[in-house]
């Protein structure tokens, strides 16, 4: 299987051109073949007019080609001037000029409008400061060409503002951007041109005039697409999930929210807000501090996760690597985890009937897998929430809180998870979105519930007059919005 | 040839065929002639002079001491006599008995037309001797079983030797893959055999009955001895799974725990005041000539295989050693897993000591000294990944034997002790070497 097949890229001097594709159609190794981290079988590299031969992240740096990837390559127990000139400190006999190190790093800052101090260690830096240092590392090597993956994955609002004014700021100085985003808002909001790849090829370039939501998706789609989110009717029924003043530490004080059968309830929030850890206390995963969980009007007594997945209550966590999956085992042992005991007989695992089950949902999911012994580190991030739906599915939950379901999830396989969720809906389960995609939350939900600094501060029915700014205002709170 | 060997390490027991290549090696260095003994060497012998000879005659049977020497001659006095050979003498013993009895023979001024030994004493001076001295023994003939080509680390007796002396290690590398596999490490087991051999010996003596035990009184011993090294283990466990105790640091504690345990309960002695059957276990060979101890081993192997690949408490430790956030979030009882396999670990080497008391037919506190590392390189040598998640209960078996053959194949071919560790490590380097290429793809550069 080849990643990459014959894919053509060109990038201008001081021009942002968006690199945009579903999961697994070959961003990454394409990142990786201009960083050096992977060499081309065929084909050839050219950097102002000059071929090049990348065989290693040297290589590429020297050519001028500097790449930010998702994780970033900091060293924490270093201050963030001795990570921009690592490798390449100025010194005198091997002794490190420090104080020229931190003046030469706090210029460069300053061309990039960043307030950090150069003497900071790395893990006392928030992500966005990450980034920033990340890209003056790239500019004291003299790059001329910037490949982010996905910078704006993981920043807050306002620092994806800042982010963008800098790549245009870099774009005036002539840097050329290859910008790699799911985001199809910012891709609009940046990018001077678009090149779409579906499964290893180029598929498509869209130059400014041409970029439209609907364009882009259905290029990455391969198919036209002519809204993002399924209809559904519901038939909302009695209370099923109840909680009452839930609490632990500073992160959740005191919520409580119903979800009925046949609803899905949207929590939503800025980050830090305490909704992932609402749903963990909910599944039980960490100990709470106050608070009851009611089940169909009946109390629940969760101490951990296994009780509450006996009670009928699962949890999709938002990171889907870490939490999850466990990227060692095949996906067909991913999916029989919290079953076995549906599979097994006094501890023997019946694997025909583990194997005969989880074929049933590769086919109704449609989960794209080699075979059941593919290991669940080798899908990309579409499958492997598919597989995480699956085993959850055979354990015919009855409560199911789905946090940030459709993060790092490609367009098509996003409209699937979707469906799946209406379908559960219609069967008359409680279903807890926590998402902080905003269109999502208004495309999917039937209630909105808003947290901010670990209490509900506002809930709202879904329908006509609730916008993306209103929900913006409740999750800020009022007081800034009056400041 | 690199794509072969690739596909070879590759597989999930790719160190079989470090394994068949080690065993191959060793029987080409170590091909020799071999003299058949025993009661083969005496049948062989027999067929061959009832062939040669088709009128019986009068026979001189000659053997080593010892208890082949003794089948041999035995063997063939027996065949001969049937057949109507007057035997003039059949005698073990060494070059100066051989002379003495031929002397005898040929001074009583009877004839003597076969001597019948072993290929040691036809080399023998006496014998040209005689015939210089002698006419009468010009007639006599020395025949001696045929040799035949065959190497030493293919015997029969060599394998079973390999297969017995690494038992207790191996029994002992079950337990520690399983806390390997948790991406966890066991320290403790080779202080635990120490203690278990020291407790099950120490129990005999004082409350069983001594030299005079019965069976039932050894197996309390043991029994109790196991259950011991299992409460310790546990103890270990405990300490990782509820205290998050670094699982290196816990069972390097457990290590000096145990090791003092043993010398206190001891007193620094070695304790032998047990009945002579104790050495069932650890000498027997009760089925076929395979030794106990190796029975028990293959037995262990069979059900930890099945244990790990078929039942749900297998798929449990493999999932917590590959992400114990994630598995925990599956419902699978982390902490729960966690304490059983440290109790396993520690329960096999429990059961390891037993092995080696019964061998040496005492229990002593140096026991085990350095064991735990040979059991990490076996279960590292078999593949198995440090940082869990991975690994193959048959792939740690096959890491004990490249250690148990390559030991054997070096003190077969005479080399030093001191070379042999040298080797042994490189060989734990190479296989972890392998691993991460294997890891990567086959490339050596990232």
């Amino acid at each position: 299987m080849h990643a990459l097949k014959g894919v053509d890229f060109d990038l201008n001097t001081g021009e942002c051109v968006a690199l945009l594709g579903e999961n697994g159609a070959g961003k990454s190794t394409l990142i990786k073949v201009l960083g050096g981290a992977h060499e081309p079988e065929e084909g050839m590299i050219e950097v102002e007019g000059k071929e090049r031969r990348f065989s290693g992240p040297l290589d590429s740096l020297e050519a001028g080609v500097a790449i930010i990837y998702q994780e970033f390559n900091l060293v924490p127990g270093l201050s963030a001037a001795e990570n921009i000139f690592l490798g390449i400190e100025p010194s005198n006999y091997g002794w490190v000029r420090k104080s020229e190190q931190n003046i030469r790093a706090m210029e460069t800052f300053q061309r990039i409008g960043a307030e950090i101090d150069p003497k900071i260690l790395c893990d006392q830096l928030t992500i966005a400061q990450k980034q920033l240092v990340e890209i003056a590392k790239a500019l004291v090597r003299d790059a001329k060409i910037l490949v982010m993956d996905e910078p704006s994955a993981a920043l807050t609002k306002k620092e994806v503002e800042q982010l963008y004014l800098l790549v245009d700021d870099l774009k005036s100085k002539g840097i050329g951007i290859v910008y790699v985003s799911h985001r199809l808002e910012e891709v609009e909001r940046l990018a001077d041109r678009a090149v779409v790849m579906r499964d290893g090829e180029r598929v498509g370039e869209l130059s400014r005039e041409e970029l439209s939501r609907g364009k882009i998706i259905e290029l990455m789609v391969g198919r036209s697409m002519d809204r993002e989110f399924p209809s559904h009717t519901r038939n909302i029924g009695k209370v099923r999930l109840r909680v009452n003043s839930l609490r632990r530490g500073k992160k959740v004080r005191g919520v409580s929210l119903e979800v009925r059968a046949g609803e899905i309830v949207a929590l939503t929030g800025l980050v830090g807000a305490g909704r992932t850890e609402t749903g963990r206390l909910i599944f039980g995963a960490d100990s709470r501090e106050g608070g009851e969980i009611e089940l169909d009007g009946r109390k629940l007594e969760l101490r951990n996760p296994s009780d509450a997945i006996k009670e009928g209550i699962c949890l999709l966590t938002e990171d889907r690597k870490e939490q999850g999956l466990i990227l060692g085992l095949s996906v067909q042992e991913n999916f029989g985890l919290p079953n076995l005991e549906r599979f097994s007989r006094s501890g023997w695992i019946d694997q025909k009937r583990e194997r005969a089950s989880f074929s049933r949902f590769v086919e109704q999911i449609r989960i794209k897998i080699s075979g059941p012994a593919q290991l669940a580190g080798q899908l990309s991030g579409g499958n492997q929430q598919k597989v995480v739906l699956a085993k959850w599915l055979e354990r015919n939950a009855e409560v199911l809180i789905f946090d940030e379901p459709t993060r790092g999830i490609d367009v098509g396989a996003k409209f699937e998870i979707y469906q799946w969720m209406n379908r559960l809906a219609d069967q008359g389960k409680a279903i807890l979105m926590i998402s902080s995609e905003l269109p999502e939350v208004l495309g999917m939900s039937d209630r909105i519930l808003v947290m901010k600094e670990g209490e509900v501060r506002g809930e709202v029915e879904n329908g006509e007059g609730i916008t993306q700014e209103k929900l913006i205002a409740l999750a800020i709170g009022e007081k800034e919005r009056a400041a | 040839m690199m794509k072969i060997l690739k596909a070879l390490f590759s597989s999930d027991y790719g160190m079989l065929g470090a394994l068949l290549f080690l065993c191959v090696f060793f029987s080409s260095i170590t091909y020799e002639q071999q003299q058949p003994v025993g009661e083969e060497g005496a049948n062989q012998l027999s067929e061959e002079i009832i062939e040669k000879f088709p009128v019986a005659g009068t026979v001189l049977i000659v053997g080593k001491k010892g208890v082949d020497g003794n089948a041999f001659v035995e063997g063939i006095r027996k065949r001969l006599t049937r057949e109507g050979w007057e035997i003039k003498g059949a005698l073990t013993g060494g070059p100066p008995e051989f002379g003495r009895a031929l002397r005898n023979v040929f001074e009583t001024n009877s004839s003597l037309d076969l001597v019948a030994c072993e290929q040691f004493f036809a080399q023998l001076p006496v014998v040209e001797n005689l015939r210089k001295l002698n006419p009468a023994s010009s007639e006599m003939r020395v025949m001696t079983p045929k040799s035949y080509g065959w190497p030493n680390f293919l015997k029969a007796s060599n394998l079973l030797n390999v297969a017995n002396q690494i038992a207790v290690i191996a029994i002992l590398a079950i337990g520690m893959t399983l806390v390997i596999i948790t991406a966890g490490i066991d320290l403790s087991v080779g202080s635990l055999i120490a203690f278990s051999a020291v407790l099950a010996t120490w129990t005999i003596r004082e409350w069983t009955g001594g030299v005079d035990a019965s069976v039932f009184g050894m197996t309390v011993g043991c029994a109790l001895a196991m259950l011991a090294s299992g409460g310790l283990g546990l103890f270990s466990g405990a300490m990782v799974a509820y205290f998050n105790v670094p699982p290196f640091v816990a069972s390097l504690g457990m290590m000096m725990v145990a090791s003092g345990l043993a010398y206190m309960l001891s007193g620094g002695l070695s304790i032998y005041q047990l009945p002579a059957s104790f050495d069932w276990l650890g000498r027997g060979d009760d089925l076929g000539g395979i030794p106990n101890a190796v029975t028990l081993m293959a037995v262990l192997y069979i059900a930890a295989h099945l244990l790990m690949s078929r039942t749900t408490i297998g798929r449990h430790v493999y999932a917590v050693g590959g992400n114990p956030e994630a598995a925990r979030l599956s419902g699978v009882p982390v902490k729960r897993i966690l304490l059983w396999v440290y109790a396993s670990s520690g329960v096999l080497a429990g059961l390891g000591g037993i092995v080696m008391a019964s061998q040496f037919r005492s229990g002593d506190p140096k026991y085990g000294l350095m064991y735990e590392l040979y059991v990490i390189a076996a279960v590292v040598v078999g593949g198995t990944s440090l940082s869990g998640g991975r690994g193959k209960i048959f792939g740690t078996l096959i890491g004990a034997f490249i250690i148990a053959v390559i030991q054997n194949g070096m003190n077969l071919t005479g080399v030093q002790s001191y070379t042999q560790k040298v080797v042994l490590g490189m060989v734990l380097l190479a296989a972890v070497l392998l691993d991460m290429l294997k890891k990567r793809g086959w490339k050596l550069q990232e």
